[in-house]
Order: structure tokens, then C-alpha cells, then sequence
């Protein structure tokens, strides 16, 4: 197995009982990259990140973390965790500890553990360093578990669904750290249901519906939206006029020549992540 | 070596954390640590009879209390607090990290230890101070006390984790978990005179621990002539060191074979 891959996957199945919730899905993440895995509720993302967590066996197929089987009980399995780090999707433990003592315990936890003050600042909880957990805003607390997440500077970096609840400036500070964290050099695999924050983030991403991974790409190229039609619209006639277009410059210069000059309201559009997600999820039902 | 030391090291902080969080919580604090106090104070003001010779009701109910307190900072908080921390993301957040199972389980068994020296001591103040408990003179009622705590509160720990499992979720835990303590308490002689209560009542009770611990701590703090009052006619160590014991065994078995992370 390469060196390369923080993730690697194939055939993962997990069944409950006689539901398939994960019916073969082969994953590969390469070391230092961020991959958004993305879907609807229900479509299999959470329980195939908690197998790779370790919380979950496999029911098939084989999983690879850092070259480790995430199922792997004992002390080794101890020494791999001491490598990766976990942002749940939300909870509210540790509610009557201030974000010092929480971070500074779990510290304890790892081998090699960031120092507490820098991950404090890293993740901007200067300010609330003594405020217990419960008297932190949803955003707050977030961070709060990132920081737990990555107190024992782990390789990897697991985030489910981190920014759920956020209003838009918590989240843009929240992208702008995990930003952060990449150019530290960690590997992040990450859930969302917000296609904007897979496009702002993700180097690549994975959408998977009924337990399968439908497609694989970068945000640009997925469901081949860099070569989808663009929407070219302008104002004429007082009237909205849209066209699609395989070649949007094109249509652009000879609407130029035509106005001999500037084009009215010119707008040129490719279909974005969203749609081209809707339509992919959409196509499968 | 190495492995082990960091362990027990680990649990160490953590009954450090967990002592915090629980004296956080003023609720928990109350109803654990303070509860057997007020019915102390209740139970004694109330009840002033005296039972035999030289033994009020209110000396009786102390060396009770005593032994249900190894009940509620051990079985009760832990049934209780389990079920919470495994709602709240705790326990699945611990999962996650490098932490072993064992740090967890030491943390909580040294944060029931910390509870019941606290309310011990609590209750033999007050018991004393207040309701003229006599407090033992002879070395070898002070080593029965002493295992008599130490088995007791080794007991309560593992059945509270053990049973932490039968509640559906930590809101409902409390709802589940107090009635059982409350009905063995009325059965196993803390709030009456054990011999008075019905037969099937007494055989029902000494089934379980708390019957055995109560009359235990009778025999420590209730005059020698006493044991004649009990059931058997003495105090039953023996018998009582054993029962304690085998639920001691089966606990840890069943808490070590179904302690779960997560609902699921």
C-alpha cells in the first residue's frame, strides 16, 4: 500500500441487519489533501467516516488509515489514535469545564500533544479561555472541539459536518482555520451537506448517495461542470435574453460586435456545484 | 510497565476532572452528597425510640445510611452519571482519542472513593455530634469498618457501571436508577428495623448487598449485645463478606463485558 494515501478504501460494505448503509465504496486520500465527502441525509457519509474513525466495524471490504485497520483493538489501536483526531458531529460534554481545562486535560491523552496556548489561538478561543463550555455560542463550541480534535497534532483530521448551525461569518472563520490547518500539512476528510463549503475547501470531493460513491473529482470538474453549457444572459428589448452555450466566449464577442460595444447586463454563468449536486443526486432517485 | 504506569496515571487526572465536574453541578452534589444527611436529620428527629437497651432508632438508622451511602456516591451517581456522559458525547469523544478504557473506569472508581470519604464522614460527624452515635473504640471495629467500606464501595462502583447500561438515555437514567435504591434501602433495613419487616420482604433483601452492608455497619457502631436482635442471631461477617464479594465478581464480569460507548 502507498505511503501517499492517508485513506484508502475498497469495497466497503456495513450492513445493519438486512439495510445496506454502505454497499462498496472504494476511497483514496492522498496524504495532506482535503476531501469533502457529500450527500444527502441518510446516504451512508456518517457511517462510513465512523469506520474509518474506529467507532464502527465493517461488515466487508477493506480500510486503511495511515496504513492501519481503524478496527484494530488493544494498544495498537491505542498508538494509532494517538495519530488521528476527531471532530464529532455536535455534543455537549465537558459543559461545566472552561475551554483551558478541557483542552489542557486532553493533552494529557497524547504522546506528542500542540501546545495548549497555540491551539487556543489557532482556533481564536483567546478571548473565552476561562468561559465554561455552556456558556459558549454554537460556533464557539465548535472550535472548541476542533481543538480537541487537534490538541494531539494528529496526521488526520476528521470533521463531520463542522459548521452545521453557523451563521456566514462563523463559518468563513471556520474555513479560514481549517485553511490553516491544511498549509500545516494535516490530511482532512470532511462531511457536508454545504456545497459552498466543499467548493471553498475541498481539494477534491466525493458525492455518495444509497451507501455508493456516485462520482469523484474536484470541485471544478465534478459531474463535468467544467464542461457543462454556461449560461450566457444580457439585457435586450427591456427582456432578459439567456442562451446556453458550450462555447460561452464565443457568444460573448460576436454579442460585443453586435451591441459595437458593451452588452447590457452581461452575465455569464457555469451551472454551479449546488446544481450540478441536485442534478447528480437527483438523476439517482 | 510503562504502559500501565501511564494508565493509572491517566485515571489519576482524570478523577481530578471528574471530582471538578461533579462539584460543578450543584444538583448532583445535593442529592448525592447531602441527601443521606438531611434524612439523617429527618429520619432521627422523628424516630426517637429506642429499639433495645441502650440502642435509639436513630443510632440504628446511622449505621444504615452509612451503608447506603456506598450505594448512592457508587451504584446510584455512576447508573445515573454513565448514561449522561453517553448522551452528551463524552464517552464517544474519549473513544477517539488515545485514552484506555481502563484511565476511564480508574478515574470513576477513584471519584466515588473521594465522595465516600466525604459523606462518611459527614454522616459520622453528624451521627455523633447530633444523634449520640457511638463511634467504635476497639481497633478491630475500625478494621471491620474499614473492609467493610472498601468491599462496599468496590461493589457499588462496578454495579453502577454495570447497570449503566439499562438506562435508555441520561435524562431518564435518574428515573430508572432511584426507585431501585430507594425500594432496597425500605427492604434491606435502612429505614426500619430489618427483623420487623415481613419475611418475604427480608428474604427478597438478602439477595442483594445493601441488607448485608447495613447490618454490617451494625455491627460496628451498635452494641455487641445487639447481634442477639439480628435474624441469625450474630452479625454474619462471614456470610456478609462472601455476598458482597460474589456481586463484587459478577459486576465487574457483566460491567467489563457490556460497558458500551454509544447508544446503539
Amino acid at each position: 500500500m502507498s505511503i501517499t494515501h492517508a485513506i484508502e478504501v475498497i469495497g466497503l460494505v456495513k450492513k445493519y441487519g438486512s439495510k445496506t448503509a454502505v454497499d462498496g465504496i472504494d476511497l483514496k486520500v492522498e496524504t495532506g489533501e482535503i476531501f469533502a465527502l457529500l450527500g444527502p441525509n441518510g446516504a451512508g457519509k456518517t457511517t462510513t467516516v465512523e469506520i474509518l474513525e474506529g467507532y464502527r466495524k465493517a461488515s466487508g471490504g477493506q480500510v486503511r488509515v495511515l496504513g492501519f485497520d481503524p478496527a484494530t483493538k488493544g494498544s495498537a489501536g491505542q498508538r494509532w489514535r494517538n495519530r488521528i483526531g476527531i471532530v464529532l458531529q455536535s455534543t455537549t460534554d465537558a459543559a461545566d469545564l472552561s475551554v483551558i481545562e478541557t483542552i489542557s486535560h486532553y493533552a494529557n491523552y497524547y504522546e506528542n500533544p500542540r501546545d495548549v496556548e497555540q491551539v487556543i489561538d489557532e482556533v481564536g478561543l483567546r478571548e473565552k479561555i476561562n468561559a465554561k463550555a455552556r456558556e459558549l455560542s454554537g460556533g464557539q463550541r465548535r472550535r472548541l472541539d476542533v481543538a480537541l480534535g487537534i490538541i494531539g497534532s494528529p496526521e488526520i483530521l476528521f470533521l463531520d459536518e463542522p459548521t452545521t448551525g453557523f451563521d456566514p461569518e462563523a463559518r468563513r472563520s471556520f474555513w479560514e482555520l481549517i485553511r490553516t490547518l491544511k498549509a500545516e500539512g494535516k490530511t482532512i476528510l470532511l462531511t457536508t451537506h454545504y456545497l459552498d463549503e466543499a467548493q471553498e475547501l475541498a481539494d477534491r470531493v466525493g458525492v455518495i448517495n444509497n451507501g455508493k460513491i456516485i462520482e469523484i473529482g474536484t470541485p471544478q470538474t465534478l459531474g463535468g461542470r467544467n464542461t457543462a453549457p454556461a449560461k450566457v444572459s444580457w439585457l435586450e428589448n427591456r427582456k432578459q435574453q439567456v442562451i446556453e452555450t458550450k462555447d460561452p466566449t464565443t457568444e460573448v464577442i460576436r454579442l460585443n460586435q453586435r451591441f459595437n460595444g458593451e452588452i447590457p447586463e452581461l452575465e455569464v454563468a457555469r451551472p454551479n456545484l449546488e446544481e450540478i449536486y441536485l442534478k447528480m443526486i437527483g438523476e439517482l432517485k | 510497565m510503562k504502559f500501565l504506569g501511564e494508565t493509572l496515571r491517566i485515571g489519576i487526572l482524570r478523577s481530578g476532572l471528574e471530582l471538578k465536574q461533579f462539584l460543578r453541578q450543584r444538583e448532583s452534589v445535593v442529592f448525592t452528597l447531602f441527601f443521606p444527611v438531611i434524612l439523617l436529620f429527618i429520619f432521627g428527629t422523628v424516630f426517637k425510640d429506642t429499639i433495645a437497651p441502650g440502642v435509639t432508632f436513630s443510632q440504628y438508622f446511622v449505621a444504615g445510611m452509612i451503608a447506603s451511602g456506598l450505594v448512592n456516591t457508587g451504584f446510584q451517581q455512576l447508573a445515573i452519571t454513565i448514561p449522561m456522559e453517553r448522551d452528551d458525547g463524552t464517552l464517544k469523544r474519549l473513544r477517539g482519542t488515545p485514552m484506555s478504557v481502563s484511565s476511564y473506569f480508574i478515574g470513576k472508581a477513584l471519584l466515588v472513593t473521594f465522595l465516600m470519604i466525604i459523606q462518611t464522614a459527614l454522616l459520622l460527624f453528624f451521627g455523633s455530634v447530633v444523634f449520640d452515635l457511638n463511634l467504635p473504640t476497639q481497633a478491630s471495629l475500625w478494621w471491620n469498618f474499614t473492609w467493610l467500606v472498601v468491599l462496599g464501595s468496590a461493589c457499588s462502583t462496578v454495579l453502577g457501571i454495570a447497570f449503566s447500561v439499562v438506562p435508555k438515555s441520561g435524562r431518564g437514567a435518574s428515573a430508572v436508577v432511584s426507585p431501585i435504591v430507594i425500594i432496597l434501602q425500605f427492604f434491606s433495613g435502612v429505614f426500619f428495623v430489618f427483623t420487623s419487616l415481613p419475611n418475604w420482604m427480608q428474604q427478597f433483601a438478602a439477595i442483594f448487598p445493601l441488607k448485608w452492608l447495613t447490618q454490617g455497619m451494625r455491627s460496628v457502631f451498635l452494641p455487641e449485645e445487639f447481634a442477639v436482635q439480628e435474624v441469625a442471631g450474630n452479625w454474619e461477617l462471614g456470610k456478609t463478606a462472601l455476598v458482597i464479594s460474589v456481586w463484587l465478581v459478577l459486576g465487574l464480569i457483566f460491567a467489563i463485558k457490556s460497558f458500551k460507548w454509544s447508544r446503539e
